[in-house]
C-alpha cells in the first residue's frame, strides 16, 4: 500500500510537468491548429540556460526568472522569424519545419553544452514536506509550482485585457483583426508564453529525469498523450489529462507492464484515445463545413 | 513532364548500369556503403509514396523498419530460414503492421497521424527491448546473423554480392513504385492528398487507398529492414529510434517530396553526413555529434521555404531552364 502511494504521489508530481507541456502544446494548437513538435526540445534548451546560468554562480531563483524571461523573448522570435512565413503552408510543411526546429535545438544544447548526463538542482531541498512521506521535497514543489503555472495562465487569460485579445485572435482572427487586435503579435505572443511555460516544465522535470538533450522526449509524449486525452483543444482537459497520464504512466509502469516500457503507455494512450474518441475526454467534435 | 519522360528512362537505366557496374570497382567498406545507400533509398521509397504522394505524415517510419529487421532476424537466425526468403516474409508482415496502423491512421488528420507515428518512433527502442519478447529478440542485446554468401557458385565475394542482391530489390520495388505513381493509383493517391472531398465525390475509396497505401509503405521500409539486418548482420534496439526515423524524413524533403528519383540523393545524403560529421569527430572531439542533427534541422526549415521540391525539383528546374535556352 506504501508503495502504491508513493508511485501515485511520484506520478502526480509528473504529471504537474506533463500537464503544463500540455497547456503549452493546447495554447499554440488552439490558434494555429497545429502541434508544436519542438516544444520539448525548446524546453530543454531553456532548461540548459538555466544550469548554465546557476554554473555561474546565479541563485535558483534569479536563474528561474531570467529563463523565463528569456524563454518567453525565444518563443516570440521563433514565431517572427521561422515559424511565420509558413503560416499559409500546409500541415505537412509546418510539422517538417517544427521537426527541423526540434534537431536544431537537440543539436545545439549538444554542441554548447555536451552529451553527457548532468544533475540540475531543485530550490526544493531538504525534508519533505508537511510529513508527506510519499514525496520528496522537490516533488512536492513540483506539484506547487505546476499548480501556480496553471493559475496564472487561467488568470491571464481570463482577467486580463492581453489574455481577452490573445483568445479572441485565436477564435475568430477576422473579427479580431476588425475591432483592432494584432492577431500576429497575438501568435507571436502565443508561442512566447508557451516557451516560457515550457521552460518551467523543464526546469521542474529535469531534477527527476536529469539533465541530457535527450531529456524532453519522453516528456513531450506523455504531454502529448495528455493533450489528446484531455481534449487538444481544451486547455482545462489537457491539464487535467496530464496529470491522469502521469499517474497511469507510473502505476502501469510499476505494476503492470515493467518501467522499462513506460513509454509505451503514453503509445497506447495516444493510439487508444484517438481510435475511440478522437476528441478526447472535454473536446469538442470537429465537424467541418464542406 | 511528359516530354522528359524518355530522358527520365535513360538517366533511371544509366544509374542502374553504374550502380551494376560499382561492385566490380569499388571493394570492402564502399561497397558496404552503397549497399547501406540502397537499403536507405528503399526506405524512403516507401516513405514517399505516403508522405509525398499520398500526403500522410509519418515520423514512425523507423518502427516498420525495425519489424523487418527484426522479422528478418529472428526468421534467420531462430528459425533457420534462408535470408532470401526471409526478407519477403517479414516485408509482408509488415505489410500487414502498416495496415493495421493504417486504420486508427483513416481517423486521424493529419496531425494526429504525426503524432501517433512520432508516439510510435519514440516508444519503438524499448517495445524491442521488452524482457517479454527475450526469447526472441535478445533483448537490448538484439540479434546477430551470419552473413550471406553469393549463390550458384557466382564468383562474387559476400560485399559484392549484398550490394548485388540490394540493387535487385531496390530496382525491383523503385520499377513497382513508378508504375503505380505513374497510373490510376498514383492520380487517386494525389487526388486524395491534394483534394480529399472532391476525390471522394469522383468515386475514389479513400479510406481503402489510405490504408493500402499505408500497407505498401511500411512494405517497403520492412524489406529495407530485412535488407539492413542481413547487410550489418547485426539488429539492436538503440538502432531503431526516433531518429532513423526522423532521418527518412530528412531523406525524403532533401530528395524531394512526391519525386520517386529524388530518394536516390535523400538516401546519399543521409547516408554520408553522419558518415562525415563522425570522421569531423576526430578532429573536432564530441560537438561534432551535434552536426548532423544541425544540417538536417536546417536544412529542413530552408527546403521548405524556399525548394519545396528537393533537389529532383532542383534538378527539373535546371533542366527545363536549359532546355529554354537550347530552344531559344
Amino acid at each position: 500500500m506504501n508503495e502504491f502511494l508513493h508511485q501515485l504521489a511520484s506520478g502526480l508530481a509528473l504529471g504537474g510537468v506533463y500537464a503544463i507541456m500540455a497547456l503549452a502544446l493546447v495554447m499554440i494548437y488552439q490558434a494555429t491548429q497545429l502541434v508544436n513538435f519542438a516544444q520539448g526540445e525548446m524546453a530543454m534548451f531553456s532548461t540548459y540556460f538555466a544550469w548554465k546560468l546557476m554554473d555561474s554562480g546565479w541563485p535558483y531563483w534569479r536563474a528561474f526568472a531570467a529563463t523565463v524571461l528569456v524563454s518567453f523573448v525565444g518563443g516570440v522570435v521563433i514565431e517572427r522569424v521561422v515559424v511565420r512565413p509558413f503560416a499559409k503552408a500546409p500541415v505537412l510543411a509546418s510539422v517538417i519545419v517544427f521537426i527541423g526546429l526540434a534537431l536544431i535545438f537537440n543539436a545545439l544544447a549538444g554542441w554548447l553544452y555536451g552529451y553527457s548526463v548532468t544533475s540540475f538542482d531543485t530550490p526544493f531541498s531538504g525534508r519533505s514536506w508537511f510529513g508527506n512521506v510519499y514525496m520528496s521535497a522537490h516533488e512536492s514543489g513540483a506539484v506547487v509550482v505546476s499548480l501556480c503555472v496553471l493559475a496564472f495562465v487561467y488568470a491571464f487569460f481570463r482577467f486580463t485585457p492581453l489574455g481577452l485579445a490573445m483568445r479572441a485572435a485565436a477564435q475568430n482572427p477576422v473579427s479580431s483583426r476588425l475591432v483592432g487586435i494584432r492577431v500576429g503579435w497575438m501568435l507571436a505572443i502565443g508561442w512566447g508564453l508557451a516557451a516560457a511555460i515550457g521552460a518551467v516544465a523543464g526546469m521542474m522535470a529535469a531534477p527527476i529525469v536529469y539533465l541530457d538533450p535527450n531529456m524532453m522526449f519522453g516528456i513531450l509524449l506523455y504531454a502529448f498523450a495528455g493533450a489528446v486525452l484531455g481534449g487538444i483543444d481544451n486547455p482545462f482537459g489537457a491539464v487535467f489529462g496530464g496529470f491522469v497520464v502521469g499517474v497511469l504512466g507510473n502505476l502501469l509502469g510499476a505494476y503492470v507492464v515493467g518501467a522499462e516500457v513506460k513509454l509505451s503507455v503514453a503509445l497506447a494512450i495516444i493510439i487508444g484515445v484517438l481510435v475511440w474518441r478522437p476528441s478526447g475526454l472535454f473536446g469538442r467534435r470537429l465537424v467541418a463545413r464542406v | 513532364m511528359a516530354e522528359h519522360e524518355p530522358t527520365l528512362r535513360r538517366v533511371t537505366v544509366a544509374v542502374f548500369v553504374c550502380a551494376l557496374a560499382f561492385p566490380f570497382v569499388a571493394s570492402g567498406y564502399h561497397l558496404y556503403q552503397g549497399a547501406q545507400v540502397l537499403i536507405l533509398a528503399i526506405a524512403l521509397l516507401g516513405l514517399n509514396l505516403l508522405t509525398g504522394f499520398n500526403g500522410q505524415i509519418s515520423l514512425g517510419h523507423g518502427a516498420f523498419f525495425a519489424i523487418g529487421g527484426y522479422g528478418a532476424a529472428i526468421l534467420v537466425a531462430k528459425l533457420g530460414l534462408p535470408y532470401w526468403l526471409a526478407i519477403p516474409v517479414a516485408s509482408l508482415v509488415c505489410f500487414g503492421a502498416g495496415f493495421l496502423f493504417g486504420f486508427p491512421a483513416l481517423r486521424f488528420g493529419g496531425l494526429y497521424l504525426a503524432l501517433a507515428t512520432f508516439a510510435l518512433a519514440v516508444a519503438t527502442p524499448q517495445i524491442l527491448s521488452y524482457k517479454g519478447f527475450d526469447a526472441y529478440t535478445g533483448g537490448s542485446q538484439g540479434v546477430s546473423l551470419a552473413k550471406p554468401h553469393a549463390p550458384f557458385g557466382l564468383n562474387l565475394n559476400g560485399d559484392q554480392w549484398l550490394f548485388l542482391f540490394c540493387l535487385l530489390w531496390a530496382a525491383a520495388l523503385y520499377w513497382a513504385a513508378t508504375n503505380l505513381a505513374r497510373g490510376r493509383i498514383g492520380r487517386a493517391l494525389i487526388a486524395i492528398r491534394d483534394q480529399p472531398i472532391a476525390a471522394e465525390t469522383m468515386g475514389v475509396n479513400a479510406a481503402l487507398y489510405k490504408t493500402t497505401c499505408f500497407g505498401v509503405s511500411a512494405l517497403y521500409a520492412g524489406v529495407a529492414g530485412g535488407l539492413s539486418a542481413v547487410a550489418v548482420g547485426f539488429v539492436s534496439p538503440d538502432s531503431f529510434g526516433l531518429s532513423l526515423s526522423l532521418s527518412f524524413l530528412v531523406g525524403i524533403v532533401v530528395g524531394g517530396l512526391a519525386s520517386l528519383g529524388g530518394v536516390l540523393f535523400g538516401a546519399l545524403f543521409i547516408e554520408f553526413v553522419p558518415n562525415i560529421a563522425d570522421q569531423l569527430s576526430v578532429n573536432f572531439g564530441e560537438s561534432a555529434k551535434a552536426l548532423p542533427g544541425a544540417i538536417y534541422g536546417v536544412l529542413l526549415i530552408l527546403i521548405m521555404a524556399v525548394a519545396p521540391s528537393g533537389v529532383a525539383g532542383a534538378i527539373q528546374a535546371a533542366i527545363r531552364f536549359l532546355a529554354r535556352g537550347a530552344r531559344a
